[in-house]
């Protein structure tokens, strides 16, 4: 089976970019690929433990993905780790100005991790923003 | 010796009926047949896909009133 590296990073906080990242990392790290999750700006409070905010939708997409039955996208970026070895790491940077420490997060989150790690890590495979 | 399971992934989306498929993948026996109920039509063509990419074996498909029954072997 091939396997090729695969760099998420995810910036926004809004419902379908989220959704879309987490189904990305999910699907790429179950069919073998290396795949690593780079979380800052406003996507990272939503990987506070005990988090109880849900992203808002952005349009008429993200409104219907909450009345429908679709994974949650922690769920799925969960499963991306459990099943498919993936690695997700907060950005450093975002974790200094939430003032969290690693502690703070879910526990299928990894170590911080700086953007040159981030870049040099993602250098040799497919890259995707969300 | 080998069992046969059904998992109902009815009324949820991409990826939902796929990753609850490879859950339980995860904790079947080699050998073992697992017919996944999926009510989500691009499921349907992303199971089997994702099933030979990693190299196991579906063994039948078929839609029946709105539901994609796919069954599959696990093979390693």
């Amino acid at each position: 089976m091939s396997s090729d590296k695969i760099s998420v990073m995810v910036t926004s906080g809004n419902r379908e970019q989220l959704q879309m990242a987490a189904m990305v990392a999910s699907v790429g790290a179950v069919s073998g690929n290396d795949v690593t999750v780079f979380l800052s700006m406003n996507a990272l409070k939503f990987f506070v433990k005990g988090a109880t905010e849900s992203a808002p939708a952005e349009g008429e997409m993200g409104k219907l993905l909450e009345e429908k039955n679709v994974p949650e996208f922690k769920e799925l970026f969960e499963q991306a780790v459990e099943y498919g070895d993936a690695t997700i790491s907060p950005c450093s940077m975002a974790v200094d100005i939430l003032g969290i420490s690693e502690d703070d997060l879910e526990s299928f989150i990894s170590e911080p991790m700086g953007l040159t790690s981030f870049l040099s890590d993602a250098s040799e495979g497919q890259v995707w923003h969300f | 010796m080998a069992e046969r399971k059904i998992v109902d992934a009815k009324n949820t989306f991409c990826p939902g009926p796929l990753m609850e498929l490879i859950g339980q993948m995860k904790m079947a026996e080699i050998g073992d047949e697992l017919e996944i109920l999926s009510t989500d039509k691009g499921s349907a063509n992303d199971i089997p896909e994702w099933i030979n990419k990693v190299g196991h074996e579906v063994l039948d498909s078929f839609e029946e009133e709105g539901v994609w029954h796919i069954t599959v072997k696990k093979t390693k």
